[in-house]
């Protein structure tokens, strides 16, 4: 099994390497320059010369990339163009925001689509059944964009139920350590802060769990479908099995292999739903700042970031693969 | 117990009845969390939350340009020389008054008492030397206009090349005494000190904190730690804390010469997306934010939002690029000039508070000509001028029409529908209107960097009161956005940029801008006012033209 892991690992090397270089020739084929974005309308052709001077950007594109591998190699991401600060420092102070964020919504997309899928594959054929079915496609289809914008609108604009924007109302005076805010506030007793944190958190949660609650609704649906008509369950029931054992250890342990892949490949979905939905509700996280880096053409950032989303999203699927292996002993990870 | 179907169905709805209660007691006490210190008005919530759309660049405005770090720089920094509330015309602050010599070459400084820097350090003529000094003996990066974009723009010289410079030296002749002596005359120093770049800032923190040490490589600089986290002035707010991204945190200065208001503090909160800025202001969370769309102020003014116009600094045009053979006939120009209708793109599109312009300035800057020549709209006399240069129905005049997509300026807030409304004025007397259109990066690339655009809508807004800062920057040299060579302007405005005394520069403006108005390198089409929303509990607001805005003299109800 270590051995697997280590080889997916080296797996990950040549990945990323083909990774950088697509990254870096698609982000300078964007039109317009960071020096224009910077200047604005005081931007003078000799500001604008003087810029590219300063920032590399007049050499050959070939010399740049070469610089920019050099710099990746020994750690150096580059610096923000937009805040002067590094990139890995960037990241990393943004990053606990978008997993907070991710993990509710993972949460809530899994904490009700199992239940949910499960219940409608009991009651297959009844009215719960092509509810949830019609109810997934409607969840599946909504953009994530315009799905943030309306619980926003109606929930926070209009009947003030949730906050509207950010991670913290700013006039809570909250202690922050660990950059997740909502353990923050565990952490150091102020549950005002804690609970006021994860309010802010739903409205974002759940519009980005949307989708992946569509589809895990689905994919939960259709596995345990499967799995409840095989002869071993109903042997079981036959035999007398309690309800629960039968749910438990007969269908939901062999439905759930499907499942578990989706979760996994949903955890990209999450990343790049959060772009949107962060931008949406100025939540500071990797999301909103990749969008701002996009206008303004900030490309050590793009790069950096996207390098750094592919490793997060490469290990949560090398995470998933090995599960397999727990939740049925009879898959090899090989 | 879970078995029974109907015993889930309760449980399930016990739990969401008590999720709901929780949800719902959590949001209100959100809104009554944080009444703040008890140092304001006990009644009025003292923390004041105001959305910024963007985070500042740094905390050190000597290096700073844009918008949003100097709204910031604003309420921690002083300079010399303050506005008249509302106004753009010089007043004193830190200086309490000032002489200036025939030639304008020598000015001296009488400064405030009793005045301290927020670490303690004593504001006096040292300070103010050290602080001229410093800019002066900048090197490197520092030095460039990536960095020090007003002073190379407006010093032009720095100790390396002291023969380019303006300043020349400053010396403290007594402990409220500063004398600053130029190598040229610059009339515009004076109003230039009002500039968030030129405050003063404590010498001793930036020594401590390597205010110059912009650290990097040239590829790639980065801030220095005093304008990470130790900016020190002289105003009514202290900074306390920055959370890169999300806001920056300021508290009132308890010993503050002057007024401290009724704020205690001030978060500013980044919120890029314009929409979002306007429902965190419905929502309750923000107590006001800058920059309104046009399509928001009616609305927001209906749901009892308190809005404020701040007086127009800003100038919108309609650029004729001389490049293009059509626009170089002057009865062209003229004819133009007629067919706008300037009344009606006011009250169709530009929001409430636009005034008029005559000229490619505001009233309230020097050399602003009452009497210049002006075009008023006269659709006939435009035809007939398109007819004597040799266009009608057969052969149109036929021009290309560049604008910006995606983007909101101060001065230009809806470039497609003011695009729209002036294509159809020009249709309407025979001018065929090719639209091209960019995005905003593009766009400026395209109008500023390159020949290669026809007639275009762009604008400026001020940043200090000086005519310079308006129809030199467009019309001082042979430019690519304006495509014209015409050395007799461009000999005035380097004449009028060198005089000393103020009153004799503003009569050769007021010339210049006459000579530009029947020169017509464009249209000047408005000023328009833009608009800043707060909370009902917000009662004044100082707007002032130049961004000039500090909190400590807004005025609460609650």
């Amino acid at each position: 099994m270590l051995r697997t892991i280590g080889k997916r690992l080296l797996l990950l090397i040549p990945t990323l390497f083909g990774l950088s270089l697509l990254l870096f020739f698609w982000v300078r084929a964007l039109p317009g320059g960071p020096a224009v974005a910077l200047l604005g309308e005081r931007a003078t052709p000799e500001a604008v010369a003087r810029i590219n001077e300063l920032y590399g950007f007049n050499e050959p594109i070939v010399q740049q990339y070469f610089t920019w591998m050099g710099q990746l190699l020994s750690g150096d991401f580059g610096v923000s163009l937009q805040t002067g600060r590094p990139v890995t420092e960037e990241f990393l102070r943004r990053f606990p925001a978008t997993i907070e964020l991710s993990l509710l919504a993972l949460i809530l997309a899994v904490g009700i689509g199992i239940p949910l899928g499960y219940w409608a594959a009991r009651r297959h054929g009844k009215f719960t059944d092509h509810a949830s079915v019609v109810l997934s496609l409607v969840g599946i289809t909504i953009p994530v964009f315009f799905l943030a914008f309306i619980l926003k609108y109606i929930f926070a604009v209009q009947l003030g139920w949730l906050p509207s924007d950010g991670r913290q109302n700013p006039r809570i005076d909250a202690t922050h350590y660990t950059g997740f805010y909502v353990l923050d506030g565990i952490l150091t007793g102020e549950w005002d802060a804690a609970w006021d944190a994860f309010l802010h958190l739903l409205l974002p949660a759940i519009a980005l769990g949307t989708i992946p609650l569509a589809i895990i609704v689905r994919i939960t649906r259709a596995s345990v479908l499967e799995v409840q008509n095989a002869d071993y369950v109903r042997t079981g029931a036959a035999k007398g099995i309690s309800r629960a054992t039968l749910r438990d250890r007969f269908i939901l342990r062999n439905a759930m292999l499907p499942v578990i892949t989706t979760v996994g490949l949903q955890a990209g979905l999450l990343l790049s739903g959060a772009i949107l939905t962060e931008t949406v509700f100025a939540f500071p996280g990797i999301g909103s700042f990749l969008a701002g880096a996009i206008f303004n053409r900030d490309f050590p950032v793009l790069q950096g970031f996207i390098i750094f989303i592919a490793i997060v999203y490469a290990l949560i699927n090398l995470l998933v693969d090995v599960s397999y292996s727990v939740i049925d002993p009879r898959v090899r990870v090989s | 117990m879970l078995h029974s179907r109907k015993r889930r169905g309760a449980l399930l709805a016990a739990a969401s009845v008590a999720m709901a209660a929780l949800v719902l007691s959590g949001c209100s006490s959100q809104r009554d969390a944080g009444t703040g210190d008890e140092t304001g008005d006990a009644d009025v919530d003292g923390t004041f939350v105001f959305a910024a759309s963007s985070d500042p660049a740094g905390l050190d405005p000597a290096f700073a340009q844009d918008g949003e770090t100097f709204r910031v720089a604003r309420q921690i920094f002083e300079g010399l020389v303050g506005t008249e509330p509302g106004t753009a015309d010089p007043a004193p602050l830190l200086a309490e008054s000032w002489e200036s010599s025939e030639d304008g070459l020598t000015h001296t400084f009488s400064l405030k008492e009793g005045v301290t820097f927020h670490d303690g350090t004593e504001f006096n003529a040292e300070a103010v030397c050290a602080n001229f000094d410093r800019w002066y003996n900048w090197e490197g990066l520092a030095a460039s206009e990536a960095l020090a974009y007003y002073y190379t723009k407006l010093f032009r010289g720095y100790a390396s090349d002291p023969s380019s410079a303006v300043y020349a030296s400053c010396s403290a002749d007594d402990a409220t005494t500063a004398t600053v002596t130029l190598n040229q005359p610059f009339a515009g120093f004076i109003p230039a000190l009002s500039l968030p770049a030129f405050s003063m800032q404590s010498p001793t923190a930036m020594a401590e904190f390597s205010a110059d040490e912009v650290g990097g490589t040239a590829e790639a600089p980065t801030l220095s730690e005093y304008a990470t986290a130790h900016p020190s002035g002289t105003g009514p707010y202290v900074f306390e804390e920055w959370a890169p991204g999300e806001q920056v945190t300021l508290v009132a200065n308890e010993d503050y010469w002057g007024d401290t208001g009724q704020i205690d503090e001030i978060i500013f909160r980044t919120i890029d997306d314009p929409t979002a800025r306007r429902q965190a202001l419905e929502s309750g969370s923000i107590d006001g934010y800058d920059l309104v769309g046009p399509a928001d102020t009616a609305a927001l003014e209906e749901d009892g939002f308190t809005m404020v116009s701040r007086p127009p600094f800003t100038i919108l045009y309609l650029a004729f690029n001389q490049a293009v053979p059509e626009l170089q006939d002057p009865l062209v120009r003229e004819a133009l000039s007629y067919a706008i209708d300037k009344d009606a793109l006011i009250t169709q599109v530009l929001p409430e508070g636009t005034e008029k312009a005559t000229q490619f300035m505001p009233d309230t800057v020097n050399g602003y000509n009452d009497d210049v020549t002006t075009y008023e709209y006269d659709p006939a006399k435009a035809q007939e001028l398109l007819a004597e240069a040799g266009y009608d129905e057969a052969n149109p005049l036929t021009l290309t029409f560049n604008y910006p997509v995606n983007v909101s300026r101060p001065y230009m807030p809806d470039p497609e529908q003011i695009f729209t409304v002036l294509s159809a004025q020009l249709g309407e007397v025979g001018v065929v209107t090719n639209p091209v259109s960019n995005e905003w990066g593009d766009y400026l690339d395209l109008t500023s960097g390159s020949t290669d655009h026809g007639i275009h809508l762009l604008g400026w807004t001020g940043d200090y009161n000086d005519t310079d800062n308006f129809v030199g920057v467009f019309f001082g040299a042979q430019s690519n956005e304006w495509g014209f060579d015409n050395p007799a302007l461009f000999q005035a405005l380097q004449e009028a940029r060198g005089i000393p005394n103020l009153e004799e520069q503003s009569a050769l403006y007021e010339d210049i801008n006459e000579m530009v108005a029947t020169f017509i390198p464009g249209v000047p089409l408005a000023h328009p006012a833009p608009t800043l929303a707060f909370d009902p509990r917000v009662e004044s607001y100082p707007a002032s033209p130049v961004n000039d805005e500090v909190f400590n003299q807004i005025v609460l109800t609650e």
